[in-house]
């Protein structure tokens, strides 16, 4: 069980209300397959991911940015038990799609660089400080179900 | 018979100062040469942009790091780092500066980073997961700063490039 203060709660919150998952979540997948390009592997069925303009532009990327944004909103729906929460996401990602656990902190740090660019100086240190903390849980959630 | 001695000499000597040389090149981490010349470019201007604000970009970064990374104040028990204090600023500041004159050198990082690179193995003994904690800080205060301007294609390079600055701080650690 995490335990979270009232701040942190506040600060996530806070950060989820002001995100347009559509756009937030193209831009961060975006930035993954961009940034850390072995993470293309897992999406060899979506089409052109050849350069950072055709991959904004794929709809596959944007339907599946939807998709990772309303997992983490589940997360934030059930914070005092991401680890149930997420127990079948988590076989999921390592039973069916074989995801390496890696990959999920560096799609979180593209999510957060992302959030940065948009909330800029709203941003804190304390803000992101509750958001790492949310983000390491999650992934942690993740990574669960890997034997 | 004694020129052509001379002239085998001369070209001994030559052979082998062309092999150090080449050592030195083997010696540039891949990261260096995974760069384009557009990314190399993106780079320093980026840098450039920082220098001015290197104080205020440098001590965000020392901050946010400190606050989303608690263990990493372990290092930093010989200064004051509370927010806004002088030697979270005079360190920040000496960090971007040490990170704009890299981008200068992209090329040469090796040998314009090898007081520092000492400097983090033999004293500082820092955890080299820590690195990459640092760096995350580096891209978000970036991305705070620079909005929409901070593009995917700039953060790539941003990326790779503290990961090959980070390579070279840590290359002397064992």
């Amino acid at each position: 069980m995490v335990a979270w203060t009232d701040e942190e709660r506040a600060a996530i919150q806070g950060v989820f209300a002001k995100l347009d998952y559509e756009s937030v979540g193209l831009e961060s997948l975006t930035r993954c397959l961009v940034v850390y390009p072995w993470t293309r592997r897992y999406f060899g069925g979506f089409g052109n991911l050849f350069n950072a303009e055709a991959i904004m532009a794929n709809p596959n990327v944007a339907a599946h940015g939807v998709v990772v944004l309303q997992g983490l909103e589940k997360a934030l729906k059930n914070m005092d038990d991401i680890k149930n929460t997420y127990a079948s996401l988590s076989e999921l990602h390592s039973l069916k799609l074989q995801v390496d656990p890696g990959n999920f902190q560096l799609l979180g740090d593209c999510l957060t660089v992302v959030i940065a660019t948009r909330l800029r100086t709203e941003f804190t240190p304390y803000i992101q400080a509750a958001w790492q903390k949310f983000l390491s849980v999650v992934v942690s959630a993740l990574s669960r179900q890997y034997h | 018979m004694l020129s052509a001695l001379f002239y085998f000499l001369l070209f001994f000597f030559f052979f082998f100062k062309a092999l150090f040389v080449y050592k030195y090149i083997l010696l540039v981490p891949r990261g260096l040469i995974m760069l384009s010349n557009t990314e190399k470019e993106l780079i320093i201007q980026i840098w450039d942009k920082m220098i001015p604000v290197a104080e205020e970009i440098g001590s965000e970064a020392l901050l946010r790091m400190f606050t989303s990374f608690p263990k990493t104040k372990t290092y930093f028990s010989h200064l004051d780092i509370s927010p806004h204090s002088e030697h979270l600023r005079c360190h920040g500041k000496k960090i971007i500066q040490a990170l704009a004159e890299g981008a200068r050198n992209i090329s040469t990082l090796t040998t314009t980073l090898a007081p520092l690179s000492r400097f983090h193995a033999y004293q500082l003994r820092i955890h080299p997961t820590n690195f990459k904690l640092f760096n995350h800080c580096i891209i978000v205060t970036l991305a705070c700063h620079m909005g929409d301007n901070f593009t995917p294609v700039a953060h790539a390079a941003i990326d790779k490039f503290l990961s090959a600055f980070s390579a070279v701080l840590a290359e002397k650690f064992r």
